[in-house]
């Protein structure tokens, strides 16, 4: 009876198995977050707005990331321009 | 010059006191002179868990503030004569500790004792951050569930960014993984996280797996940690636990269902 049981439950779509697979991508998000300044996120958003006076970019344009090594700080900036980046104006 | 563990976990209800109790006495069994703390001022229970709560005169508050010495706060255990208790105030809410004041409990203590045991409150202010400051390892307890997991990492980003061992840069606090609550058929069933999922999250050292156990909630019951119901699941589990922590290879335990005929038919419910 078990085995049959068995058969059935452990497959992919086990809550188990979801809840490894949610847990492994939120743990490695929180990490990454982790050691980076808090002025992040606020930097982010001012950039954000300066770039848009002069291109118009979507909110998830710009990605913003910071590296720590042994011996130094990076700050890496992303910004994807649209095909025809001209601002209204 | 006295160890110090911290059992910590972040989230609550998950079997830190149960641990630090069950652990602390383990390690006193043992033949190592250990103190217990209780760091969960103003919701004390290690006292509880420890069958001493008729015996509190002074706490761990009163010792800090020097309204009482240490000798006098410490409760002698009635089952094992190397073991104390240092119980948390009831009264005082968690500023009262200081991390000055907290150090040098801990230094008067570490010339007497071998080990130092510090049963860390829920969450991750005032209490948590000093139980675990001066930690030389780290007991993280985890129940096999997502809120849990996700806490116990972060739990982890504390240990090795805001303990003292962290801020001067000293060999890094040692981390090991106590899986608590732990149903092998549950797991065998998909309805789990297992062990190694467990595992392939946190990485950490797996000292041992607490099976869900009856034992647990009848040892507090009675005041006695479950370590010495040397008959249950529970009490065995633990003291693999300790012998491991103290440097004994024992195979692991209670990971796989039990395997008698019963167990086979009825999944061993």
């Amino acid at each position: 009876m078990m085995g049959l049981l068995d058969y059935f439950k452990t497959n992919k779509s086990s809550s188990a198995s979801i809840a490894k697979e949610r847990l492994q991508i939120l743990v490695a998000h929180e990490r990454s977050v982790r050691g980076q300044p808090s002025y992040l996120p606020q930097l982010q958003k001012e950039l954000l707005e300066v770039i848009r006076k002069y291109i118009d970019v979507d909110q998830d344009a710009i990605t913003v990331n910071f590296e720590q090594d042994e011996d130094r700080e990076t700050l890496e900036l992303n910004i994807v321009v649209p095909d025809n980046p001209t601002k209204h104006t | 010059m006295a160890r110090i563990i911290v059992v910590t976990s972040g989230k609550g209800g998950v079997g830190k006191t149960t641990t630090s109790a069950a652990v602390a006495m383990g390690l006193a069994k043992k033949g190592h002179k250990t103190a217990v703390i209780d760091f969960d001022v103003g919701l004390r229970n290690l006292d509880l868990i420890m069958g001493c709560e008729r015996r509190v005169v002074y706490d761990f508050v009163n010792v800090i503030s020097g309204e009482a010495l240490l000798n006098q706060a410490l409760i002698r255990d009635k089952h094992c004569d190397l073991l104390y208790v240092l119980p948390a105030s009831q009264t005082r809410d968690k500023d009262a500790l200081t991390q000055e004041g907290v150090g040098k409990v801990l230094e008067d203590l570490s010339k007497d004792f071998k080990y130092i045991v510090c049963d860390s409150p829920a969450g991750i202010e005032k209490g948590a951050h000093l139980a675990m400051y001066f930690a030389d390892d780290a007991f993280v307890v985890t129940n096999p569930e997502v809120s849990s997991v996700r806490d116990s990492d972060r739990m982890l980003g504390i240990l090795s960014s805001k303990s003292r061992r962290a801020e001067q840069n000293l060999e890094s606090i040692k981390e090991y993984l106590v899986l608590t609550r732990y149903s092998p058929d549950r797991v065998k069933l998909g309805d789990m996280l297992s062990v190694d999922d467990v595992q392939d999250i946190l990485s950490l050292h797996l000292l041992g797996v607490i099976p869900e156990s009856k034992s647990v909630l009848s040892a507090s019951n009675a005041g006695v940690p479950v370590i010495l119901d040397e008959k249950s699941d529970a009490g065995q589990a633990y003291e693999d636990i300790v012998a491991r922590y103290l440097g004994e290879n024992r195979p692991h335990r209670f990971i796989e269902e039990k395997k008698g005929i019963f167990g086979k038919l009825f999944g061993g419910k």
